[in-house]
């Protein structure tokens, strides 16, 4: 069976959620991977929340904004430009791809874009496969 | 009343616990008055075989200090478990992991090649390093099973409370010492420290928090009035719980976080991360990029002293 990994998109509410919803209503076909999780903001997206997905079994982490400048709360989605870049840097100490966390703009007008973006998304992920535990050497510690 | 029956138990640590127990000074007479000392390696005499000679629930008190990361530290933390009423993760380690729980971004196999076939100081040509069983003309030889994963002690056992710090301060120690002399323990699962984070409690002059450069300690000699994250040093005061007597604070250095998180907070170092980036003034790529340099070394960094309570707990193998 062909790996399909999970992803935990953060869409923010006033772009990227409405540039996802664009791209249903005008049919566009995108890989059913995302799991879609509306956000006010991408600065909202507390560097936790990335890593409980990953601890919850999720393979990536997307996160969506509005284009720099186009903010609804102004700078969210700097903070969240500059938190997600530290953040990739940190996840791959852990061992951990930092392309498993991917943050993108997508405009409400940009369904196209948000169906490109998934779907390279998956594709990236298919190629990394799947972010397990299992196959860990562990020394199994009896607890 | 009967004398408590008190045990302390030095675990994967450095011993600055041990150590930060006696430096409750003359008080130490006020515990040797309320507490017979039945276990405690540093101090007595007392054997592995005369705690299992004991019965169960037989003493008042354990002062558990340090991480698990051996089969042997598991025997003796179940051990200890099954013989005291009260168990107290002491000290960053037992309650986070503490430093040793750095080695958690390594694995056993790295641990050793590192320790004793790469370090500079080392002369071992013969590629020696411990093997748990080792057979020898007379029998078979057997050292404890070292772990890939450092674990705090709650992850182990069942612990009652959480005495941070590293080491725990005086202060804390004392009121420990006062609860038991006293009976009035406060409901299990308490964090014996502060419900507030350190910046809270910190009375450094804070004005705007907005920084272009992250100094490393040594780069600087921060103003002693103002707030050292507003200077630049990576200050962990809003991801760290306080209590500790902001030590580090009044010596002008910045917190590194032994106290663990605040409440609320599961991951210290994705909280402090999220606090970084937030006050960093960078907007384009190549300011980021400049903020990514300056960040050494983010996981460590950040998790200093927790990360076998980090939501990753250890790195992906």
């Amino acid at each position: 069976m062909n790996f399909e990994p999970k992803i935990v998109g953060f869409l923010c509410n006033w772009c990227a959620y409405r540039g996802a919803d664009l791209a249903g209503t005008s049919r566009m076909k995108s890989t059913p991977n995302v799991r879609a999780v509306r956000v006010m903001c991408s600065g909202r997206v507390d560097p936790q929340l990335v890593l409980k997905a990953f601890q919850l079994g999720a393979d990536g982490v997307l996160i969506l904004g509005c284009h720099p400048g186009d903010c609804h709360y102004v700078e969210g989605n700097y903070k969240a430009a500059r938190r997600i870049s530290l953040l990739k840097k940190m996840v791959a100490q852990f061992g951990i791809a930092d392309e498993r966390v991917h943050l993108d703009w997508v405009s409400a007008s940009e369904g196209e874009r948000f169906k490109n973006i998934v779907n390279e998304m998956t594709e990236r992920l298919r190629a990394l496969g799947p972010l397990s535990r299992q196959g860990a050497k562990y020394i199994l510690t009896g607890l | 009343m009967a004398k408590l029956k008190l045990a302390v138990y030095w675990s994967a640590s450095c011993g600055g616990c041990d150590v930060a127990i006696l430096d409750i000074a003359e008080r130490i007479l006020d515990v040797v008055a309320i507490a017979d000392i039945v276990f405690w390696p540093l101090a007595t005499d007392f054997k592995y075989k005369d705690v299992e000679a004991m019965a169960d629930n037989s003493i008042d008190v354990c002062l558990f200090n340090g991480a698990v990361r051996n089969s042997e530290q598991e025997h003796i933390a179940r051990l200890l478990r099954a013989k005291s009423k009260t168990m107290v993760a002491y000290g960053s380690c037992a309650c986070f992991g503490g430093i040793p729980s750095l080695g958690n971004f390594n694995c056993r196999a790295e641990t050793f090649q590192r320790a004793y076939i790469e370090a500079p100081t080392n002369v071992n040509t013969d590629h020696v390093s411990p093997q748990t069983l080792t057979k020898v003309p007379e029998g078979e030889l057997e050292l404890p099973d070292y772990w890939d994963t450092v674990l705090a002690l709650h992850q182990v056992v069942a612990v009652e409370y959480f005495l941070p710090g590293c080491p725990p301060p005086v202060e804390l120690t004392n009121k420990v010492v006062d609860a038991l002399a006293s009976g009035e323990l406060p409901p299990p699962g308490t964090i014996i420290a502060s419900d507030k984070s350190l910046c809270e409690e910190c009375d450094r002059i804070k004005e705007d928090k907005k920084i272009t450069r992250i100094y490393r300690p040594h780069q600087i000699i921060p103003d002693p009035k103002r707030c050292l994250l507003e200077l630049g040093l990576i200050c962990m005061g809003p991801a760290t719980r306080g209590g500790c007597g902001q030590r580090c604070i009044k010596a002008n250095m910045p917190c590194r976080g032994c106290f663990g998180p605040p409440p609320g907070i599961i991951d210290q170092g994705a909280k402090m991360l999220s606090a970084l980036a937030s006050i960093y003034e960078a907007n384009d790529e190549e300011s980021i990029a400049k903020m990514l340099a300056e960040v050494v070394d983010p996981a460590g960094t950040f998790n200093r002293f927790v990360m076998s309570t980090s939501m990753l707990q250890r790195k992906h193998l």
